[in-house]
Formats: structure tokens, C-alpha cells, sequence
């Protein structure tokens, strides 16, 4: 796709300085152990081949996640967002999980979307954890701002943490956000952010030599269950 | 009163079943177990319907008339039993009393529940709808929370610690994982739900002592199966199981109110009541389905039917002994605990699953070896209504 270098830089938003997230790892309770790790921008191509069979199930609001991950990770990929990151889930070197949030200022971060590919394992819970640990512990906010869109992430995020209801506009739109600040963040870590750094040297390099994604009916039938579950 | 045999059973997978209303689910276990009773042309003469929560949860009433008519069984007689989580209990034995005492030759049970239709936390309320409507549930109980109470309780008087809660939570997890019809196909790892500090959030607190992997998800499902007389059973292609021994007892409904809350007086009577009509005992069971709702559970009512003595079932689990394979293998399904919680199926699966060992259909690394006894419980509120069968392989 030809692009007007000039056109281009007026139209790619200036980016805040962001340290880099640590990667850790974590023990599931199936035993295995998941990788979470920040993402690089030439990663996108391989994140969004997992992502795309999600666009299309309706349960627990996938659809709606996925499509905004999709957009969100491609506006990233082509430089049309501000300050954005995006830390991947992998077990095995399989993509099982995908969060990502931006910067909307030094202080004040904006989770955008936690999307788990693999169920039952709380993966969704460690990633968010981690985004909010990212935020907190490495980016040095005070806060991030939230909204869920499934009931499940209402539960998980709103009520475990749980985070403070505020009248701020989100950008993903919809109910009124919440809010994760410094004090909750630090009441809610022991139980709620976990993982041990540094990850073996084995594990990193093959969560980084490859992301691995199963085929979409696999990706399918891990969401959505193979019985209609 | 005529010996009563099972002909037919049948199962549809647990879980969470989106496309399929309660309905189809209770339609398609019935067909499952009619096929496997292979009665060609002929139809039953009754059919009982457990079920605890259609009228709450889907504002539907009257599902045993609307079962019959969907499965061209009619003019069958039809009837809806609602004992709580013994529902399924309750129905069977039903079907056993009417095909005894010579009424009815044909009887259906099925037993469904649609859990996933609501959210969590609405699953757990109508589950509560159980508790004392005065004493209990105005202050926020749920059975969750009294099984949180109970565990303590007994850890306190028995000594049972989180490592026998966990023997039975891998195990059931393990067993559950090879059952096709496992709501939680899953197994689960030692390291990642106790020992590391991950666990903290794999395995969270839910109910003080309990975690979330001491506590059996909320499922949909349904399980069926087909009564007769055994004379009649005996002319039948499969091999029979004779309901050899039924006991039900009741218990009082707030737990406050007993003596000692730790004892399952209703799971003992129950139990006593099937062995004795079965002429058997404890240690001749080759197999058993326990309701296992929490792990404790499992535990408790090891203990209170006879197979263990009290303060010893947490023991003996952790030492392996009701694993497949064990001493007396508890839960080879997996359970509630793997297998799912769909409160109106449970008691009516649990007697299916100890059909399929007792006719030895099952793969080698779920089959008990030459079982011929079974017996399972099915354990309504907490405790206050308890259903028990022995179950007998009728050797062809």
C-alpha cells in the first residue's frame, strides 16, 4: 500500500515514552505454565490469525471483544493509536490469551480489551492482572480507567478487584467506566497478581521464537465448547 | 411388590448447553435411554420428570405433560417430582414404587435442569430458594456458604485438612476428564491449585475453608433411564440392573436445629434403609456415586453410609482409597465435581453411570473390574432429604 510519508506523519499520533513490561510466568491450574509477555508491533499479524475465528461467536460477547481487539491491535500495527501495548498469554508457545490498553496521559492509563482463547484456566483474570500491573508497577500510573462489556469481565474486573464506579467517559463508549487506582490496585495485588520473574530462558525463547495459534475450529471449540458448552 | 430392574439408560453431555432449551435436553436423555432399553413399538406407561427449578428459571411450569406430548408418549401419565437437589433421587424411586407394586410395567425417568440460562450469582440465589425462607436465606445463606460452615465444622471434629479435600478434588478432576459426559473435562495439577502461589488466584477462596476447586460447577444437562419389572428386564437384549435396595430419610430443615450439624443422620438412614432391603453391606458396594456437590461432601458421606469410619474418609481418600482401582472407588465418573451439578439430573445420572458399570460398557480406564454392586446417593438442601439405591448386575 503506497503511503504519503509526509500525509503520514500528521496523521500518526505522538507516543509517550512506556517502559517495558517484564515478562513472567505463571503456573495454571492444569499444571502448564503460561508465558505472559509484552508483544511487539511486528507480532500483530500473527495475534490477529488467533483473534479472527473469535469475531464470530456470540457467547459471552466474543464477538463484540474480538472485533474491538482486531481494530485495536490493526490501528497499532499501522501506527493510528496513541501509545497503545498489548501483552500475549502463551502456553507451549501457544497464543492463549491477548490483553491491551493505551496511554491517555502520563498519569492516567485506558484499558481497552482482555480477550482469553483458552477457558477455564482464569487466564483472562492473570492477563488483566498483569495489564493493571503494567500500568501500576512499570508505567507508574494512578490509574486506569475501565469498562467491561460481557458480564464476565463485570465480574471479574468491577466486583473481584473491585474497582470504583466513576462518571468519565470511556473511549470504548458504552456504561459508565471504572476506575483502578493506586490504593485499590495495592489492596487487590496479593490476591489477585501473581507470576515469577525472570521466566527460564527455555520458556521466553519459545514464547519468542514463535506464537504458536491452533486452527479455528480448535479456537472455537476451546471458547464455545465442542458439545455446545 | 415385584423386583424392579433398569433396561435402558441415557445421558447427554453436561456443561453449558446455549442451543438447547430444557426441553430438548430432557427429550433428547429420554430418547438416549428408551433406544437403550430397546423397546421397539412400545411405549411407557409413565413417565416422572425431575426437576427443581423450571418455574423459576424458565418460567415454565407443567414439564412433565409437555415431555410426553414432545415425545409422542402419550397417554402416558406424567408427573413432575421436585425434591431439590434429590429431585432425581425422588423420581426414581417413584418409578420404583409404581412398576413394584404392579401399577405400571414401563416407566420413563428423566431428570434435567437448565442452570447456564442465568448469571452465577442468580444460579446460586434460586439454589438458595432451598434454605429456611425465615431462619436462613433472608440472612444471605447459600449452600455454598453452608458447605463452607460444615467443612469447618468437621476439619474442626475430624480433623479432615485441605490435603483430603484436594485428594478428592484431583481425583474427581481426573476421572472427569475421561468422561465424555464431564461438564469439566479437566484435569487438574497439584502445583497449580495448592502449592503454588499462583493458586492464590487458580484457586480462590469461596466459601471459607472451600476453593473454587472444592465446589462442582453450575451446569445443564439431563439423564434418563427405563424401568421395569425384572422378569421383564430378563427377556430384554441388555443385561439388567436390578434395583436391589432404596432408602429415603429426612433431616431437619436449618442445619442450626441439629444436634450435631456434622452429623449426616439422613445420609446414614438412607443408606442403612437400601442396604438392608438390598440384604447388603457396606463392604460388598464395588462402586459408588456420592454427592459430591463439595468436596466435603464426598468425604461425609464415605463416612456416614459405612464405608469408612467417621474421621477416617479424608484419610482414606488422601491414602488413595476410593480412587479407581482403590478400595472402594467413589465417583469414577467424576462426580458433581467433574461431571456437573445440573440439580434436577444429578440423582437420575448417578444411577445411569452405576448402570453403565454394572453392565461393564465402560472403557478400561473408567470400568471397575466385575462390578456388580453399586450404590449412589443423592443429597437434597443440606442434608435434610436424602435418597440411596443399591444397585445389582443381574448376571445373564
Amino acid at each position: 500500500m503506497p503511503v504519503d510519508l509526509e500525509l503520514e506523519a500528521v496523521l500518526r499520533p505522538p507516543q509517550l515514552p512506556m517502559s517495558p513490561y517484564p515478562p513472567k510466568v505463571i503456573v495454571l491450574a492444569n499444571g502448564k505454565k503460561m508465558v505472559i509477555r509484552q508483544a511487539v508491533r511486528e507480532d500483530v499479524p500473527a495475534i490477529l490469525k488467533s483473534v479472527h475465528p473469535c469475531l464470530f461467536i456470540e457467547r459471552d460477547y466474543y464477538d463484540i471483544v474480538s472485533a474491538r481487539l482486531y481494530g485495536e491491535l490493526l490501528a497499532w500495527y499501522r501506527y493510528r493509536v496513541k501509545s497503545e501495548y498489548c501483552l500475549l498469554g502463551q502456553v507451549d508457545g501457544y497464543l492463549v490469551g491477548v490483553v491491551n490498553g493505551r496511554l491517555e496521559n502520563e498519569k492516567v492509563g485506558m484499558s481497552y480489551h482482555t480477550l482469553a482463547i483458552d477457558r477455564g484456566l482464569r487466564i483472562g483474570s492473570h492477563l488483566f492482572a498483569a495489564k493493571m500491573e503494567y500500568h501500576m508497577d512499570y508505567l507508574g500510573q494512578e490509574e486506569v480507567l475501565i469498562v467491561a462489556e460481557s458480564p464476565i469481565g463485570f465480574r471479574r474486573w468491577m466486583i473481584e478487584y473491585p474497582l470504583e464506579m466513576t462518571t468519565i467517559p470511556h473511549e470504548l463508549g458504552g456504561g459508565d467506566s471504572y476506575r483502578l487506582t493506586r490504593a485499590i490496585y495495592l489492596k487487590a495485588k496479593p490476591r489477585l497478581v501473581v507470576g515469577d520473574r525472570p521466566v527460564p530462558q527455555n520458556l521466553l525463547d519459545e514464547a519468542e521464537a514463535e506464537i504458536k495459534f491452533a486452527d479455528d475450529d480448535t479456537i472455537r471449540e476451546r471458547i464455545a465448547g465442542l458439545k455446545g458448552r | 411388590m415385584r423386583d424392579v430392574a433398569i433396561i435402558g439408560a441415557g445421558m447427554i453431555p453436561f456443561g453449558r448447553r446455549d442451543e438447547d432449551s430444557l426441553m430438548d435436553m430432557l427429550a433428547y436423555a429420554s430418547l438416549k435411554a428408551l433406544d437403550d432399553a430397546g423397546l421397539g413399538d412400545k411405549s411407557v406407561d409413565a413417565v416422572y420428570v425431575a426437576n427443581m427449578g423450571a418455574g423459576i428459571l424458565q418460567h415454565q411450569t407443567s414439564i412433565a405433560s409437555s415431555l410426553v406430548d414432545r415425545l409422542s408418549l402419550l397417554p402416558a401419565a406424567a408427573d413432575v417430582v421436585e425434591n431439590g437437589p434429590a429431585s432425581g433421587g425422588s423420581a426414581v424411586k417413584n418409578g420404583l414404587l409404581a412398576v413394584a407394586s404392579g401399577y405400571y410395567d414401563l416407566v420413563l425417568v428423566v431428570g434435567g435442569e437448565k442452570m447456564r440460562e442465568v448469571t452465577g450469582w442468580r444460579a446460586t440465589d434460586f439454589v438458595a430458594t432451598m434454605t429456611h425462607p425465615q431462619a436462613e436465606y433472608p440472612y444471605g445463606i447459600t449452600l455454598p456458604g453452608m458447605g463452607g460452615m460444615f467443612t469447618r465444622l468437621y476439619m474442626e471434629k475430624y480433623g479432615v485438612t485441605r490435603e483430603h479435600l484436594l485428594a478428592v478434588s484431583l481425583k474427581n478432576q481426573e476421572m472427569g476428564a475421561l468422561n465424555p459426559y464431564a461438564h469439566v473435562e479437566m484435569t487438574l495439577d497439584r502445583e497449580g491449585i495448592f502449592d503454588s502461589p499462583h493458586a492464590v488466584v487458580n484457586n480462590p477462596l469461596a466459601a471459607d475453608p472451600l476453593h473454587l476447586y472444592d465446589l462442582c460447577p453450575v451446569s445443564d444437562g439431563a439423564a434418563a433411564l427405563v424401568l421395569c419389572p425384572l422378569e421383564l428386564a430378563k427377556k430384554m437384549a441388555k443385561v439388567p440392573v436390578l434395583i436391589a435396595g432404596f432408602g429415603q430419610a429426612t433431616d431437619t430443615h436449618t442445619l442450626q436445629e441439629r444436634e450435631d450439624p456434622t452429623d449426616l443422620k439422613a445420609v446414614t438412614l438412607a443408606a442403612r434403609q437400601a442396604f438392608e432391603m438390598a440384604r447388603l453391606k457396606p463392604g460388598d458396594i464395588d462402586v459408588a456415586e456420592l454427592h459430591d456437590a463439595f468436596t466435603i461432601l464426598e468425604i461425609a458421606e464415605s463416612e456416614h453410609v459405612g464405608f469408612f469410619k467417621k474421621g477416617e474418609g479424608g484419610k482414606a481418600a488422601a491414602a488413595g482409597k476410593t480412587r479407581f482401582g482403590g478400595q472402594i472407588p467413589i465417583n469414577v465418573s467424576g462426580g458433581l465435581k467433574a461431571r456437573g451439578h445440573p440439580v434436577g439430573a444429578t440423582g437420575v445420572a448417578q444411577i445411569v453411570d452405576i448402570v453403565f458399570q454394572l453392565r461393564h460398557e465402560l472403557p478400561g480406564n473408567r470400568q471397575v473390574k466385575n462390578a456388580r454392586y453399586g450404590l449412589t446417593v443423592n443429597f437434597g438442601g443440606f442434608g435434610n432429604n436424602v435418597t440411596a439405591f443399591v444397585l445389582k448386575r443381574v448376571e445373564p
